[in-house]
């Protein structure tokens, strides 16, 4: 396997980045990420984490930093990707900062949003209390390499017992200059004590070729704050695409995430949540949706650290034609996290012959006051539904793709916000059913 | 009440007896020369010989698995010895001439060979230490065409049947310890169930493991012919020790077409103590192939051992062909169990049901780690699972691992679990209807591990809620 060609060259790279050329405030952890990255590699099917997802391509292809050539995407080229017009939006294009195309002059009271480069000056606390925090270079080799590349990214802050209506829209968006490029973009997100706030990350890939995205997001949410947290990852069919959620949990807290994934040609998504406080909740639902030779891989991990906490998980797949896909569930149940309850939900529908699904929900549990329930289920369309719907009146395709669409539609519904609810529908409803001239 | 409770924990363990006698034992180590000693002293064919020493050079360049959700001291393999036989001066034509303190301990253990011909109707091949020393109702088994034998026995007597299925489920290089077991085994059981017949008995094995130092390494071949059926148990005690004894055993199943094979184990070896100081290390490599229309279905009750890693598999190989597991593991005391079950669809329309029951009470840890493979040319497979987990007290652990892997799109899996915990509000009510706390606890796990004990042959049914109310005596207050 080529899976050691290249790491030798991305630990170079990465030891580059963190040496002399340096910026100043980030040097140290630049430099931290280097030395765990050398020390940890890229992850091997070994390793049990990463048993069906094989980065042994990905390690093949010299990706070189990407240089933030912006040439050719105008406000019109990102029109489709933004949900409104309005909301505050963060871009970045080839894993560089757009100042022009971003819009922060709506920006509602209570909220901070900058990017990571300008925010190492003026939220300087913030920063250095999130970095590392959650998702520390020891993580994975995944997360080191992008301590090494640290620099491109957004930070958003929300002040305490503020409530902010309109979401923060943080666009990464890769076009053919970006080819055979890497970004190793960092977000963090800071709800504060009673905050109330939507974020959301898009990925979007303008093109074919292979480029890499090595995400990280370190998230805190403090007591009693509600931070939603949505990953809309439409990657190019070229990409790949690794990102990793990593977020903390206070007293009474919730974080809600979700997560839809139609991109890349291999994609990895971390989410996990620490429910480090007493009465908190996490809602992570997700859905995928696959086809060609696509590779897709969802982890998610639910840790329950303290008494009387609730998860909610429902996460979804799509596969067709040759895609495989990957779910790994787990829910951690610490010895004093008693009445707990957590409910977890996998449901696969295979469309073709060939595609592929491993999916392992597991529960680790400790505390013997706990209600944890797993439920996963792999098939194709019900028969006796199509047979109902065909007895109906409705012809075999049309019943086939009704019941396709409603079968992702299920999961969708549970985007609070209309606007991203509406539009990731719309995708659904355009994949699976003729009825693509409904649009817009 | 804690004093009760106490006097319960404290229990020691029912069975925790050794009964002297002189030994034939070969000194700690293992080497070819190891595996060439316990051959000739069983005076094998050279194939089988071979076989070994392929088994033992494959070990040599094996590492010992660490992936199960267990901890444990390292293994000195050399200090183990890999040989123990009961000292007798000629083979053995009945009952009469086995020695009488090997009677008295089957007695002790309530399996009195007399008792058992006489009343049960139960044959019983019992393995002491590593050879087999009684046998009944041979002879009604023989009359059907039936071959129940020792395993050793088997070698002598039917070499083609042995040479013909011996590996051919697990074979040697499977993993580890069945490696281990292939270079080592010592003896074990043998089962055939020719064309057609259907056993009138159940079948069964008390293994049990007396010497002080002695691995066991047992090997079991059942091998059911088309169209026949076989209930197969499997039942073990052992007395107490302090050091650890290591167990690596491995079961064979072979179901050819449209054969049915039931194969039920109760499992109470001894557990270790309240800091985990001894008990049983116990890792079985368990498995069947079903051919067409065949089914194979084990049904198992942990409640003893120190540590347990066990997956008794199925390979439903035959088109509509079955799979069942259902268990029970109860890790209590400082006892580790990573357990579960393995169904590999590979024919079309196969199907396979698992139900687990994990207990956890004290500083135990359970864990189901199974696996449900449907390979691509699975047309129709079905999979339902359900493994549900109980916790007793704060110090324990229930752990689920499954492993769900499809590559064909007209199978259904079905993957449930829940963990609980027994409520204080079903304590009371049962208290006010006037049974004591053991009592209540004892009901309510029964009803938990109700679907699996419904499949156990009844006099084993009965034995497992007994089993089941001494492992968590003491648990809940």
């Amino acid at each position: 396997m080529s899976t050691t060609l290249s790491v030798p060259a991305l630990v170079e790279q990465a030891t580059q980045a963190a040496g002399a050329d340096a910026p100043e405030a980030l040097r140290a952890a630049r430099a931290e990420g280097a030395q765990q990255f050398a020390l940890l590699g890229l992850p091997t099917t070994k390793n049990e984490d990463w048993h069906y997802t094989s980065v042994s391509s990905l390690a093949a292809i010299p990706f070189a930093p990407m240089t933030g050539d912006a040439t050719g995407v105008t406000a019109e080229t990102l029109a489709p990707y933004r949900f409104a017009d309005e909301w505050p939006a963060l871009v970045f294009v080839n894993g560089v900062y757009q100042p022009s195309l971003s819009s922060l002059a709506t920006l509602p009271e209570g909220i901070r949003v900058l990017p990571l480069g300008e925010a190492v000056t003026t939220l300087g606390d913030t920063v250095s209390r999130l970095l590392g925090s959650a998702a520390p270079a020891s993580r994975d080799g995944f997360t080191a390499l992008n301590a090494s590349f640290l620099g491109e990214g957004a930070v958003v802050h929300v002040a305490k017992e503020m409530v902010i209506d309109t979401p923060v829209h943080l666009l990464f968006v890769t076009t053919d200059a970006g080819a055979s490029g890497m970004h190793h973009p960092r977000v963090l997100l800071l709800a504060e004590r009673h905050a109330k706030a939507t974020v959301i990350e898009s990925w979007i890939g303008l093109t074919e070729q292979p480029y890499f995205t090595n995400a990280v997001a370190e998230v805190v949410v403090e007591d009693g704050a509600t931070l939603t947290h949505l990953k809309v990852q439409r990657e190019g069919r070229g990409a790949f695409h690794v990102g990793t959620i990593e977020s903390k949990q206070a007293r009474d807290s919730h974080y809600i995430s979700f997560c839809f994934t139609t991109g890349g040609a291999l994609s990895r998504s971390n989410i996990s949540t620490l429910l480090d406080g007493a009465g908190c909740g996490t809602t992570l639902n997700g859905l995928t949706m696959l086809d060609g030779t696509q590779h897709g891989d969802v982890q998610t991990r639910i840790e329950h650290a303290q008494p009387q906490c609730f998860s909610r998980e429902i996460y979804k797949s799509i596969l067709d034609e040759h895609s495989h896909g990957v779910f790994n569930g787990k829910v951690y149940v610490h010895p004093i996290a008693q009445q707990t309850d957590g409910k977890q939900t996998n449901n696969t529908l295979l469309l073709s012959k060939t595609a592929q699904i491993d999916a392992k929900p597991q529960l680790e549990i400790f505390a013997d006051d706990v209600k944890c329930t797993h439920g996963a289920t792999v098939g194709q369309i019900d028969r006796t539904a199509l047979f109902y719907m065909k007895s109906r009146g409705v012809d075999a395709d049309t019943a086939q793709q009704l019941l396709t669409y409603a079968f992702a539609a299920d999961v969708l519904e549970t985007i609070e916000n209309e606007a991203v609810r509406n539009a990731l529908e719309l995708v659904t409803l355009h994949r699976f059913t003729s009825l693509a001239t409904v649009a817009d | 009440m804690s004093a009760t409770i106490d006097q319960l924990v404290n229990r020691e363990y029912q069975y925790g007896f050794s009964t002297d006698i002189e030994s034939n034992t070969l000194p700690p180590g293992l080497s070819e020369d190891t595996v060439r000693f316990i051959s000739a002293k069983k005076q094998e064919p050279e194939w089988l010989l071979e076989w070994r020493l392929k088994a033992y050079r494959r070990w040599l360049t094996m590492t010992e698995p660490h992936w199960p959700n267990v901890t444990y001291e390292p293994i000195d393999y050399q200090a183990v010895s890999y040989y123990s036989e009961p000292k007798t001066e000629k083979p053995l034509g009945s009952l009469d001439e086995v020695d009488p303190k090997l009677l008295e301990t089957y007695s002790k253990l309530g399996i009195s060979l007399n008792e058992q011909k006489r009343l049960s109707g139960v044959a019983v091949d019992a393995v002491f230490d590593s050879v087999s020393v009684g046998t009944t109702f041979r002879e009604e088994l023989a009359k059907e065409g039936i071959i129940f034998c020792s395993f050793g026995e088997a070698v002598r007597e039917h070499p083609e049947l042995v040479k013909q299925y011996l590996g051919s489920v697990v074979p040697y290089s499977d993993n580890y310890f069945a490696a281990l077991n292939s270079a080592v085994f010592s003896d074990g059981s043998f089962c055939y169930i020719p064309k057609g017949v259907r056993c009138p008995l159940e079948l069964s094995t008390y293994f049990r493991i007396n010497q002080s130092n002695t691995g066991q390494f047992e090997r079991t071949l059942i091998v059911a012919d088309e169209g026949s059926y076989v209930s197969y148990l499997e039942g073990c005690t052992a007395p107490k020790r302090d050091t650890n004894q290591l167990h690596a055993a491995v079961v064979e199943i072979v179901a050819l077409d449209n054969a049915t094979v039931k194969y039920s184990t109760v499992q109470n070896w001894y557990a270790g103590d309240e800091e985990g100081k001894g008990g049983i290390y116990n890792f079985v490599t368990k498995r069947g192939k079903a051919m067409t229309n065949a089914k194979i279905s084990w049904t198992q009750v942990e409640t003893g051992s120190a540590i347990t890693w066990k997956y008794p598999s199925v390979i439903l190989q035959g088109d509509n062909s079955v799979g069942e597991f259902y268990s029970v593991a109860v890790a209590s005391k400082m006892q580790q169990a990573d357990t579960g079950t393995k169904m590999i669809h590979i024919g079309r329309n196969t199907k396979s049901n698992i139900v687990s029951k994990g207990i956890s009470a004290m500083k135990g840890q359970n864990s189901y780690r199974g696996k449900v493979h449907i390979l691509p040319k699975a047309e129709g497979a079905r999979n339902y699972t359900q493994c549900d987990s109980m916790l007793v007290g704060n110090a324990c652990g229930a752990h689920t691992f499954p492993y769900i892997e499809v590559e064909n799109n007209s199978a259904i899996l079905e993957h449930e679990a829940s963990t609980s915990k027994i409520g204080e509000d079903q304590i009371f009510y049962l208290k006010q209807r006037g049974l004591d706390a053991e009592q209540a606890v004892s009901m309510i796990v029964s009803g938990f591990c109700k679907e699996v004990f419904k499949e156990l042959p009844m006099e084993f049914a009965l034995e497992a809620q007994q089993l089941l109310g001494i492992t968590l005596e003491g648990s809940v207050g």
